[in-house]
């Protein structure tokens, strides 16, 4: 094969877009003499990185050596490495900011893999660098080797392997940019040791093309004058809103559409705060422990207005009959959301944010609006006729609901509210009350137990007035507890509330509900039947935290009120609850919204009227609904 | 399911080929045949992919392509629109009383041969799937000792290129 001409590379001066985002210091751009791993320190100070969580080993040794002198980036030491993931992602989802990482190769890069699955789940923007062995033993199964980029390929966004010294400041700031633009996600840069380790130069800001990177921000306007006209159109809408909000900092241009259209609303659970619980057309969280007026406003939409969200089996429950009377609107900034779970009749393709000023002022006009009064009352009354609740336990032990329900309370929405994964987690998307974005953390996509504690502690290290409240289980503590030691040493006040039930409580709960109460493999020994294996409180003072312990409602309010009142360290407080609560309302898995259930064995009661109208019991529904 | 042929412009690194795989198989996309090779551009090189898959997974692929930071541009040509070619090399067993009879049925095909010993011949066709299968299948009963395909190369009639157009976007 032979080429005539070779073909002109693309000129250096691409797209505006395409450069790194912070602004260099003019010294910044001379020609610096340095070895690759002061390159990589200066391109991350230069990034605007300030702090990096890791832990150094081998491989990425050199690194750590300028590290140390660096004014710039703080390092804070974990105590594994999947806890430093896990703290760039609550550090990037309080802020918005892109949280770093870094870790050596092998087992330290492999045990970031559950935090960047994690980030690319929830498009959380972190950037991880771990050390890789050198070029010349790349392949040979050497010491610590594992190939993290062929791992890490599909659960980031981008990844890189760095075997050039003079790479490094373009890869860092590409890295930076694509984790951080369009779809957020984490971008993993792989650099061998004689990489860093090598003599080069460093200049500031670097050029680059990202020629297959394009991100599309801007709505097209057809697309937001066709979606104007189904808003119109529709009698019965609802606003179906994302986490994609939040990622596209889009609240106070969301909360401009909401009041102008006055369209009932439900916030997923990676969105919960974007518009204040107590707005009265919020009608709470969807899907499969969503609230009643949520699931059922869906239900009976007769339009979505799906902004930054994506259609989540949580959300829909059975596709065939999630909203089957509804036309949707699907906006998104990653186009191939839309229409993968269900067929948007108005494809939207741009940044929330974007997407939300503009069809805020294609709605401003006059008669831009239907009348939708008739299911404003309709929404209201599910709302008042199913409220969000829970009952007082039998066993004499305090009920979960309440004691998160009072942490909120007594805390506020101006504290930053960071769950694990479980009942714990679905009782604080509920009965805390958000009314800010990014004052809710949780590993929504993936469900990882483990994220609370490190990703509190990256919420935390990212603000450090705020009260961060780490609401974990007894379970999910047990997997990442050890960062409490970098909280204490490292003067991270965190607060951790251990929802202790001494069990793995969720899957207790379809044990309870699916499997004839066989309780197989899900007792933990943490609190009842007289062992606490371990005991939390003073598990929290071997490593310097406060612990502190509350069985007792009549003690609840004074032990979070004591809680509060430590700031100069860490706090424990294990709250020993009642283990047979349960998280209501529940649509069970693989069948239709339609099933949600109140409480156990409780459904709501709709007059015949509204469920022939809705198609809810139609039996041959499936075939009338445009989804997969 | 239908099968497609997509051409899909990456940038000419390492890795790329590793990726692209992994997102058929990850997504559970059957791949047919998968030929790559550079273009006329040096930092551009070219797959093309024969993929199993009904219309709307097809777009989902597409976009999931699309979102790969490495890829330019994915194409689907249209069957009626494209030029398509396959290579084959097959050995086929020889006696003195077949010899002839293979070498006249390769020379229909406009096949070539390219290698005789005392036994077998090699033979090496190029065209489209159905005339390599029509040739595969009149060689069968002379016995096949070896068979080695590539993966398909297609690219749109006319003059317009597709990576003249993925340049020009940049």
């Amino acid at each position: 094969m032979t080429s005539t001409t070779p073909a002109p590379r693309p000129a250096p001066p691409a797209r505006p877009a395409a450069r790194p985002t912070p602004t260099p210091a003019p010294a910044a751009s001379r020609v610096e003499h340095v070895t690759g791993a002061q390159s990589l320190i200066r391109a991350l100070e230069e990034v605007g990185a300030e702090v990096v969580f890791g832990m150094p080993g081998g491989a990425i040794l050199p690194a750590y050596d300028p590290l140390m002198d660096s004014t710039r980036v703080r390092h804070v030491l974990v105590r594994h490495e999947q806890g430093a993931g896990h703290a760039a992602e609550g550090y990037a989802a309080a802020t918005g900011k892109v949280g770093v990482c870094m870790a050596t190769s092998g087992p330290g890069a492999t045990n970031l893999v559950t935090a960047l699955a994690d980030a690319n789940m929830d498009s959380v923007p972190i950037v991880a660098i771990t050390g890789q062995v050198g070029s010349a033993a790349i392949g040979t199964d050497a010491f610590q080797e594992a190939d993290i980029r062929g791992i890490t390929m599909p659960i980031t966004k981008h990844n890189y392997l760095v075997t050039d010294p003079a790479d490094i400041p373009r890869v860092v700031a590409e890295a930076f940019h694509i984790a951080s633009t369009g779809r957020p996600g984490p971008v993993l840069v792989d650099v061998t040791k004689d990489t860093l380790q090598a003599q080069t130069t460093f200049s500031w800001p670097p050029t680059f093309e990202l020629p297959g990177y394009r991100p599309v921000t801007k709505p097209h306007g057809k697309q937001i004058r066709e979606a104007a006209r189904l808003i119109r159109e529709a009698r019965r809408p609802v606003f179906y809103l994302g986490g994609g909000l939040i990622r596209a900092d889009a609240s106070e241009e969301l909360r401009e559409l909401v009041e102008l259209t006055q369209i009932p609303l439900v916030t997923t659970l990676m969105a919960r705060g974007v518009v204040p619980d107590s707005h009265p057309l919020h009608l709470g969280m969807p899907g499969m422990h969503g609230s009643v007026a949520a699931v059922t406003g869906l239900q009976k939409a007769d339009l979505l207005i799906a902004l930054g969200t994506r259609f989540d089996d949580r959300v829909t429950g059975k596709l065939a009959t999630f909203a089957p009377l509804a036309k949707v609107i699907h906006a998104d900034v990653d186009p191939a959301e839309i229409g993968k779970n269900r067929i948007a009749d108005v494809p939207m393709v741009g940044d929330a944010r974007e997407v939300c000023a503009e069809l805020l002022k294609a709605l401003s006009g006059e008669d831009a609006l239907g009348d939708y009064a008739a299911w404003r009352a309709e929404v209201a009354d599910y709302k008042r006729r199913y409220p969000l609740g829970h009952t007082a336990p039998e066993s004499g032990l305090m009920s979960p609901q309440h004691v998160i329900e009072r942490i909120g309370a007594l805390s506020g929405p101006e504290a930053t509210y960071v769950a694990g994964v479980g009942q714990h987690q679905m009782w604080a998307a509920q009965f805390i009350e958000y009314s800010r974005p990014n004052s809710w953390l949780n590993s929504g996509g993936l469900g990882t137990m483990g994220y609370c504690v490190p990703a509190a502690m990256g919420a935390k290290v990212a603000e450090p007035e705020r009260v961060v409240w780490g609401i974990d289980g007894d379970g999910c503590f047990q997997m990442t507890n050890q960062e409490l030691a970098t909280c204490v040493i490292n003067k991270i006040p965190i607060k951790i509330a251990v929802i202790n039930n001494s069990s793995l409580g969720m899957v207790r709960q379809w044990q309870t509900l699916f499997y004839n109460e066989r309780y197989s493999n899900t007792d933990l020994h943490t609190a009842h039947g007289g062992s606490r294996v371990p005991d939390f409180v003073k598990l929290a003072e071997a490593y310097g935290c406060a612990g502190l312990r509350c069985e007792r409602e009549e003690d609840l309010d004074a032990t979070i009120q004591a809680a509060l009142e430590i700031d100069e360290r860490p706090v424990v407080v294990d709250f020993v609850v009642c283990r047979d609560a349960m998280v209501w309302p529940m649509v069970p898995a693989g069948v239709s919204n339609d099933e949600i259930l109140y409480a156990r064995d409780l459904s709501p009661v709709w007059d015949r009227e509204e469920d022939d109208m809705t198609g809810g019991n139609v039996p041959d529904q499936e075939e009338q609904v445009p989804a997969r | 399911m239908n099968t497609h042929v997509l051409s899909v412009l990456v940038e000419n690194k390492p890795g790329v080929l590793a990726r692209i795989a992994a997102l058929f198989s990850r997504r559970g996309f059957n791949i047919h045949s998968l030929a790559v090779g550079p273009t006329e551009h040096d930092e551009i090189s070219r797959m093309t992919v024969l993929v199993d898959a009904d219309e709307l997974p097809l777009e989902q692929v597409t976009k999931q392509l699309n979102k790969l930071i490495e890829v330019l541009k994915v194409v689907e040509l249209e069957p009626e629109q494209t030029v398509e070619r396959r290579i084959i090399l097959v050995k086929v067993r020889t006696e003195p009383s077949t010899r002839s009879h293979i070498l006249e049925t390769a020379e229909l095909f406009r096949a070539r041969v390219v290698d005789v010993a005392a036994d077998s011949v090699t033979i090496e066709a190029t065209g489209r799937l159905d005339k390599l299968e029509a040739l595969l299948a009149l060689l069968q009963p002379y016995g096949v000792k070896e068979l080695v395909q590539s993966g398909l190369v297609a690219i749109g009639r006319g003059p317009r290129s597709i990576t003249d157009r993925a340049l020009k976007t940049h």
